[in-house]
C-alpha cells in the first residue's frame, strides 16, 4: 500500500465491522425478533440483510440485534426500531428487501416507511 | 459481514485459564448450528477485568460473560446467538440488575476508568492489521509524513505534556527534541523498552499482545520526528504471546508498505527488529538494556553522556516504554489539546495500572492522572477481600514505596507521590492489608535486587546484600535499635553513590516503609514480635484451652506432628516441633488456635 488513499479505503471498509463492538448506549437500535416463530417466518434472512447494510454503508451509531418473542407471531418477522430516546416504530411480515427500503428511508433518510408499520398492517 | 461479533480474551491471563479451548469450542458449535457466516468470534487483547477471566463479550449487545467455562458453550451459543436469549447466569453479576442488563461503561470496575493507551485491548484482533487500520489505525503516521515536519512533531508531543511511562516521567517531547537537535548525519536509533521487570506489572504485555501496531506506528512517528530508520524494541523472553503478536504485526506491516523503504510514497525509510530479553531487571535500565542489544551483558554505563546524545552502538538513540508509545497515535491525531486536557497540571493523560495484592478486582485498569487511591482502590477495584482493613499501597515496584492508608486520598500524579516518598513507576500497584508486614515486604523487595543486580559497581552489589542482610536478621527477631539505624543509612549511602537505577531506587522499599511504619519495625527488634503476624520465626501457634474440645482434628492434619493430647481433652502444640505451617487453624472448628 502506497497512498494515503489506500489505506483510507481499508479504514472505511473495516471501520462498519469494528464498530459492532462499541458500548454506545446512545445508539438506535434495531431489533429484530428471532424467537421461533420469527425464525419460522423467515427473521433470519431479515437480520443479516439488515446487519450487512448497515455495515456495508458504514452507518454509525446503529446496533442490530435480536430478540425473542415479541407477542404478535401473526406479524413475524418484526423489526423494532428503538431511537435513543425510546420512541418504537413497529414494522411488521419484513422480507430482506422490505428491510433494505427501512434502511434506506428510515435509518439513513429518518422517513418511517408507514406501509411496512403495524398501524398499516392492521388497518389494511 | 457478519451480524454479531463475539470477542474473547487472549492476553496471557485467559489464556492460562484456557480461552484457546473456549475459542475452538466455540468456533465448533457456531459451525454446528449453521451460524458460520452470521458470528464472528475474534481472539482479542486483555479487557481488564482478569480476576473473573477467560471473558468473551458478544456485540452488538454488549453482554459481558466472565468466568466461561468450554461447558457452558454449548448453551451460550444455542441460546445467545441462536435465539437471541441472554444467559443471565454467566453475566458479570454487576451488570444484572432487577431493572435489566447494565452496560459494562456503568459497572464500578469501568465507570471511572478511561481507556486511551488501552483502546484497542478487547475490540480488535491483535493479528489483523486491517482491523488496527479499521480503527484509526497508522492515520496517524500517513498524517505526520504527509502534513507535518518533525518540528512540528515534537512541538505536539512536548504540547500534550506527555511524560515517560516508564517509570522516570521525563517529558517524551524533550526527549525527542534532545535527540533531533544532535545534528551528525549518521544512524540515529529509535527503541522500545519492552522488558517489564517490575513484579506483578503486566500494563506493557497487554498492550503488545492486544494493539501490537499501536507500538510500531508510534516508532515510526519517533522516528521521522529525530531523524531515525530504524527501531528495536526490547522485549523480554518471559512474553511469548507478546512476542509472537509482535512478529505477525512487523510482517503484516512490512507487507503493507507501513514499515520498510518509502512509506506512503514520501521517501520516509523506517524499520524495526524484535531483540528478545533473556531474564535480567536491570536491562530494563536503559543503558543496559542498549548496551544488551549490542551483544553484551547487560550492565549500565555512567551517564553523562545520555543515550540522547550518545546511545546505542554509540549513537543518538530514544528509548521510551510501551506504554508512553501508545499513547503518541492519538495525541498526534487527536491533539496536543486533548491530550493535556485529562489528567492534573503537571501529569497529563492517564495511566494504566496493574492492580494486584489483596483487592477483590485484580487486573488491568486506566484512569486519568488525578484519580485518587481511594477511588481505585475502593472504586474500581472493589475494596478490600474477607472485609480486611487497607494499610499500603505499593507503587514502583522494587524501586517503589509504599503509599499509607493515611495518604488514601492522595491524587495520583507523578509528583504527588514524590512528594510522600513513593514514586509512580511503570503501573505495578500492589494492594496490602492488615495482614502484611511492611518489613516482610521490604525483604521481599530486596530479596529480588539482590538477586537481579549487575554487580557493576560496589555500592549496589555489596551494599543491597547487607540491607538484604539486616532485613533479614530482623524478621527473624535477631535485630537490634543500632541495625534500624545502620539500615537507614546505608540506603542513603547507596541511593547517592550506586551506578543505575536499579541500585539508586533499591531502597526505596526500606526507606519508605521506615518512614510510615517505623512501629514495625521497632516491633520486630524491641518486642521480638511481627504485630501482622507473618514473620515466622517471630510467632508462636497456640491451642487455647477453654476452647478446645478435644476433636483430635488439628493433630491430624499437623504434618509434622507436633500436637499431642487425648480425645475430649485439650490438645497442647509443642513450639519446639512446630514449623507454623498454620494447617491446624485451617482445621479448626472452634476458633481454638492463635498466632502470637
Amino acid at each position: 500500500m502506497k497512498s494515503l488513499e489506500e489505506l483510507k479505503a481499508i479504514r472505511d471498509r473495516m471501520q462498519g465491522q469494528v464498530n459492532i463492538r462499541e458500548e454506545d448506549s446512545d445508539a438506535l437500535r434495531v431489533v429484530v425478533g428471532m424467537a421461533t416463530c420469527g425464525i419460522a417466518a423467515g427473521a433470519r434472512p431479515v437480520l443479516t440483510a439488515l446487519s450487512n447494510a448497515v455495515q456495508e454503508k458504514g452507518l454509525k451509531n446503529i446496533a442490530v440485534v435480536q430478540t425473542g418473542c415479541i407477542g404478535l407471531c401473526q406479524y413475524e418477522p418484526i423489526v423494532e426500531v428503538i431511537a435513543p430516546g425510546g420512541e418504537k416504530t413497529t414494522y411488521v411480515k419484513m422480507t430482506a428487501e422490505k428491510a433494505l427500503e427501512v434502511v434506506e428511508q428510515h435509518l439513513i433518510s429518518g422517513h418511517v416507511v408507514t406501509k411496512y408499520t403495524i398501524d398499516a398492517a392492521k388497518l389494511g | 459481514m457478519y451480524r454479531s461479533h463475539v470477542l474473547v480474551c487472549g492476553g496471557t491471563g485467559c489464556t492460562s485459564s484456557g480461552s484457546a479451548k473456549i475459542i475452538e469450542a466455540l468456533q465448533n458449535e457456531i459451525d454446528k448450528n449453521d451460524l458460520t457466516n452470521e458470528v464472528q468470534v475474534v481472539k482479542t487483547g486483555c479487557f481488564g477485568l482478569c480476576a473473573l477471566g477467560p471473558i468473551m463479550i458478544v456485540y452488538p449487545e454488549g453482554s459481558f460473560y466472565s468466568m466461561v467455562s468450554v461447558d457452558d458453550i454449548p448453551e451460550i451459543v444455542s441460546e445467545h446467538l441462536l435465539k437471541g436469549r441472554v444467559v443471565t447466569r454467566l453475566l458479570y453479576n454487576e451488570t444484572v440488575t432487577e431493572h435489566g442488563i447494565k452496560s459494562l461503561n456503568e459497572t464500578n470496575f469501568y465507570k471511572k476508568q478511561h481507556r486511551v493507551a488501552l483502546r484497542n485491548c478487547g475490540v480488535i484482533n491483535p493479528e489483523n492489521i486491517e482491523e488496527y487500520i479499521g480503527t484509526d489505525g497508522y492515520q496517524a503516521l500517513g498524517k505526520v509524513l504527509t502534513e507535518m515536519t518533525p518540528d512540528d512533531v515534537i512541538k505536539t508531543i512536548l504540547d500534550s505534556g506527555l511524560r515517560g511511562r516508564g517509570g522516570g516521567g521525563f517529558p517524551t517531547g524533550l526527549k525527542w527534541k534532545l535527540a533531533k537537535n544532535l545534528v551528525q548525519g549518521g544512524q540515529k536509533y529509535v527503541c522500545c523498552n519492552a522488558d517489564e521487570g517490575d513484579p506483578g506489572a503486566f500494563m506493557d504485555r497487554s498492550v503488545l499482545e492486544g494493539d501490537p501496531h499501536v507500538v510500531l506506528e508510534a516508532m515510526a512517528i519517533a522516528g521521522y520526528a529525530i531523524g531515525a530508520s530504524q527501531g528495536y524494541i526490547y522485549v523480554r523472553a518471559e512474553y511469548p504471546i507478546a512476542i509472537k503478536r509482535l512478529e505477525i504485526a512487523i510482517k503484516q506491516a512490512r507487507e503493507y508498505g507501513l514499515l520498510g523503504k518509502n512509506i506512503f510514497n514520501t521517501g520516509f525509510d523506517f524499520d524495526i527488529g524484535l531483540r528478545l530479553g533473556a531474564g535480567a531487571f536491570v536491562c530494563g535500565e536503559e543503558t543496559a538494556l542498549m548496551t544488551s542489544i549490542e551483544g553484551n551483558r547487560g550492565e549500565p554505563r555512567p551517564r553523562p553522556p545520555f543515550p540522547a546524545e550518545k546511545g546505542l552502538f554509540g549513537k543518538p538513540t530514544i528509548l521510551n516504554n510501551v506504554e508512553t508509545y501508545a499513547n503518541v497515535p492519538q495525541i498526534i491525531l487527536k491533539g496536543a489539546e486533548w491530550f493535556a486536557s485529562m489528567g492534573t497540571e503537571k501529569s497529563k493523560g492517564t495511566k494504566v495500572f496493574a492492580l494486584g495484592g489483596k483487592i477483590n478486582n485484580t487486573g488491568l485498569v486506566e484512569v486519568p492522572m488525578g484519580t485518587t487511591l481511594r477511588e481505585v482502590i475502593e472504586e474500581i477495584g472493589g475494596g478490600i477481600p474477607n472485609g480486611k482493613k487497607f494499610k499500603a499501597a505499593q507503587t514502583g515496584g522494587p524501586s517503589g514505596g509504599c503509599i499509607p492508608a493515611e495518604h488514601i486520598d492522595i491524587p495520583i500524579d507523578y509528583d504527588n507521590l514524590i512528594a510522600i516518598g513513593s514514586m509512580m513507576g511503570s503501573g505495578g500497584l500492589i494492594v496490602m492489608d492488615e495482614d502484611n508486614c511492611m518489613v516482610d515486604i521490604a525483604k521481599f523487595f530486596l530479596e529480588f535486587t539482590v538477586d537481579e543486580s549487575c554487580g557493576k559497581c560496589t555500592p549496589c552489589r555489596v551494599g543491597t546484600k547487607r540491607l538484604l542482610e539486616i532485613l533479614n536478621k530482623i524478621t527473624k527477631g535477631q535485630g537490634t535499635l543500632e541495625d534500624i539505624d545502620k539500615l537507614e543509612e546505608l540506603c542513603y549511602y547507596i541511593k547517592n553513590n550506586a551506578l543505575c537505577g536499579l541500585g539508586q531506587t533499591a531502597p526505596n522499599p526500606v526507606l519508605s516503609t521506615l518512614k510510615y511504619f517505623r512501629d514495625e519495625y521497632i516491633a520486630h527488634v524491641v518486642d521480638k514480635k511481627c504485630p501482622a503476624g507473618v514473620c515466622k520465626d517471630l510467632l508462636s501457634y497456640e491451642i487455647i484451652t477453654d476452647k478446645c474440645k478435644g476433636c483430635t482434628a488439628c493433630a491430624r492434619v499437623c504434618p509434622v506432628g507436633a500436637i499431642s493430647g487425648t480425645v475430649k481433652n485439650p490438645h497442647v502444640i509443642d513450639k519446639t516441633k512446630c514449623i507454623k505451617c498454620g494447617a491446624c487453624i485451617q482445621k479448626c472448628k472452634f476458633g481454638a488456635i492463635v498466632k502470637k
